[in-house]
């Protein structure tokens, strides 16, 4: 990687907050992330008491249990110069709607404005923060990106993952004109009224085969995960990667998410 | 109107298996965000013209009594009779009184969502007065006894061929095999039917988009003429407006104007804008003998200096249907009542209460689209979220729910007891192979947590 930004205090600590579901579902984009802060001059840190955001219990109204977990979150992470997720609503829920779950609280208030103001979304991180412009990657494939919700409306990230990808060898972006329509996913939304966020993951669906894409590639899991559950159930031999896996080198070696194959 | 949204789900289900609907929705999504677009893209003032609006708005809202008394006061000066309306009951009750008054025996009517909330139509047909839709989409949906599925396009889930059947089945003194094929001729048909009933109606009732305080002026947007019809012919005119309409000056109102068409049908202006001051004067050609102006909180004056005041800044675009994916996914039947999309979502518990209406705020993926498009900037994701809280404070959220949420937030706050049995969890998943037919969204893991395989040193 190179052009660093040499504006930066040395080394930078950085913890990575994996996020609950690449924590459990597929640590390689954990690995992929550590890699490109590590090569990008980070010191990484991953705490062990990292959990979850606690965007489930945020979003379902719990307040008292999201909070509850925002104090985890904070305990774990507010010693680094930057706290990094490799998810723009993980990264979003720290950074915009922590600080209101403490209202009234000026202690709390305090360490959770100091602990937003420094938490970052992976890609965003790498290209504004670190000021990463080029990689070794290669990943030969035409690909369509989609921009996750959270990301794009909460944390601005639209242009830094295709700054990112243009910088890949051998990768053929395919936009969609639909990138920045919601893949029905929203958490437990998905779970609670799964035939209408069926339809609409449907509907991107359409979208992401209509680009005649190879691969689909993103920044949030859970969306991710939502649509290429869609796509195989459609038949579709369309490949579903996190781009830290693309960037880091690591797609190669890992099956692209839902598909077989045992790597342990 | 009688709100059915405690059945969303089947709802729901039944607009995602209505072929015509899906194809209806599909056409709409290419229809009114693309012209948003694009006259947006040739007004470079737009994003001031929105923060000037809700500045507007906002002001107004802090001083909302003095307005609105304002408004009443210079709307006597030009001879309107004002009448305050606490709820539902009583708008009902005066607009009756006013019929009755007048002797009305029909009663002709500009498209107004607010007459659709206090359900006069019905009301008053019980009642011996006939009211007659002029909006075309209005008069559609009246024809077949629906309510409106959208907030400015009430018709938008029907195609032209089913309008036609409608026609066919409801004008039936007319030639059984006139062709009706053209959306033309459907019009024409409509507006020859309605050009008589315009000339015998007794009273006009229109809405508003705004009433202005410093002049006692009430302004309609439309595109069909039929508004201004409605308000001029019959010898009385009702208008009926709820209390966050008002605006101050003739000046906020065209700010509000200039972001208004364009955020909601994506024209730079409508076709028609018509103010209208008090009743017809001496030397005036045209217009009513009698004005009243019905002025309705029905609960809205409880969201007044609460976490839902926001709300109140909406001008009723419609933009937040036209781009929500569960909108587009479902139409705007499944809301169960007036209001629809985001907008609807957040209005309707207000109105209606949470035991009503508690899955509307719920079925949202939060995905912010609505925000983005709303002109007046209302943050629709976090007044959803607002009122999930309070329906899961007030005990209200489903015990599965509740249960689930409250074991996963118990093992979450519990780092040494969640790892090892979220271990056990993702290797049972994996050996089951991921979620299969039932979850597709969860794969086959990759086996191991990434933080336990980091501290184990693998990189």
């Amino acid at each position: 990687m190179g052009a660093m930004n040499t504006a930066l205090k040395n080394p930078i600590d950085v913890g990575l907050f994996a996020t609950c579901l690449v924590d459990l579902m597929r640590p390689s984009v954990g690995f992929a992330a550590a890699r490109l802060l590590e090569r990008a001059g980070c010191t990484l840190h991953v705490p062990e008491a990292q959990t979850c955001c606690g965007q489930p219990a945020y979003n379902s109204g719990d307040n008292t249990d999201a909070r509850n977990l925002a104090v985890n979150v904070i305990a774990a992470f507010e010693g680094f110069d930057y706290v990094v997720a490799p998810s723009g609503s993980c990264a979003a829920m720290i950074r915009h709607h922590y600080p209101a779950l403490f209202e009234g609280d000026a202690t709390m208030t305090a360490r959770c404005q100091s602990l937003s103001n420094k938490t970052h979304e992976l890609l965003s991180f790498l290209t504004d923060i670190m000021g990463v412009t080029e990689f070794e990657a290669e990943f030969e494939a035409t690909a369509t990106y989609h921009d996750s919700c959270s990301g794009l409306r909460e944390m601005g990230i639209r242009e830094q993952p295709r700054a990112l990808m243009a910088a890949v060898k051998g990768l053929e972006l395919r936009e969609s004109g639909e990138a920045q329509s919601c893949c029905g996913f929203g958490g437990l939304f998905s779970v609670k009224y799964p035939e209408v966020s069926g339809r609409i993951v449907d509907a991107k669906s359409d979208a992401i085969e209509a680009t005649g894409a190879e691969t689909l590639l993103g920044g949030d899991l859970g969306c991710l995960m939502n649509m290429s559950g869609r796509l195989r159930a459609r038949g579709s031999a369309i490949k579903t990667r996190h781009l830290a896996e693309v960037l880091a080198g690591t797609a190669p070696e890992t099956p692209a998410i839902g598909e077989e194959g045992d790597k342990d | 109107m009688r709100s059915t949204t405690r059945n969303f789900v089947d709802n729901a289900a039944r607009g995602l298996a209505d072929d015509k609907l899906q194809a209806a929705l599909g056409r709409l999504s290419q229809g009114f965000p693309v012209k948003r677009l694009e006259t947006i893209s040739r007004l470079p003032e737009f994003e001031q013209l929105r923060d000037d609006a809700i500045a507007i708005k906002r002001h107004t809202l802090e001083n909302l009594d003095s307005y609105l008394e304002r408004y009443e006061e210079n709307a006597k000066v030009s001879g309107a009779h004002v009448h305050w309306a606490r709820d539902g009951d009583d708008a009902r009750e005066i607009i009756l009184g006013i019929c009755r008054d007048a002797g009305a025996k029909t009663v002709t009517k500009g498209k107004s969502m607010v007459s659709e909330e206090i359900g006069i139509n019905e009301f008053l047909a019980d009642n011996g007065v006939e009211p007659i839709e002029t909006d075309l989409g209005e008069y559609i949906i009246q024809l077949r006894d629906e309510p409106p599925s959208h907030i400015i396009a009430p018709a938008i889930h029907l195609s032209g061929a089913q309008v036609a059947d409608t026609f066919k089945e409801s004008h039936d003194e007319l030639d059984a095999d006139r062709d009706l094929s053209e959306p033309r001729t459907l019009l024409e048909e409509a507006r020859a039917i309605l050009r008589k009933k315009f000339l015998a109606a007794d009273v006009g009732i229109t809405g508003a988009n705004m009433l202005i305080a410093e002049t006692g002026t009430s302004v309609i947007v439309t595109n069909e003429g039929n508004g201004d019809l409605t308000q001029t012919l019959p010898k009385t005119h009702i208008v009926i407006a709820s209390i966050e309409k008002v605006v101050p000056t003739l000046e906020d109102a065209a700010t509000i104007l200039r972001i208004l068409a364009r955020s909601a049908t994506g024209q730079d202006i409508t076709v028609y804008t018509t103010y209208s001051t008090g009743p017809k004067r001496a030397d005036d050609l045209d217009g009513p003998e009698n004005y009243h102006v019905v002025i309705l909180d029905n609960g809205r004056s409880s969201l007044l200096g609460g976490e839902f005041e926001d709300m109140l800044r909406c001008i009723k675009c419609a933009a937040c249907l036209n781009h929500c994916p569960v909108y587009k996914a479902i139409g705007g039947h499944a809301y169960g009542w007036v209001y629809s999309g985001p907008m609807g979502a957040v209005l309707a518990p207000a109105l209606l209460g949470l035991g009503e209406t508690h899955h509307l705020p719920s079925a949202s993926s939060l995905c912010g689209r609505c925000q983005d498009v709303c002109p007046m900037r209302i943050p629709l994701p976090r007044l959803l979220r607002q009122w999930r809280r309070r329906w899961f404070e007030t005990g209200g959220e489903d015990t599965k729910t509740r249960l689930g949420l409250a074991a996963w937030a118990f093992l979450a706050k519990r780092p040494a007891l969640y790892r090892p049995l979220m271990a056990i969890g993702t290797s049972v998943l994996k050996l089951c192979g991921g979620g299969g037919r039932r979850f597709p969204i969860l794969p086959r893991p990759e086996g191991g947590s990434f933080v336990d395989q980091w501290k184990r040193g693998k990189r």
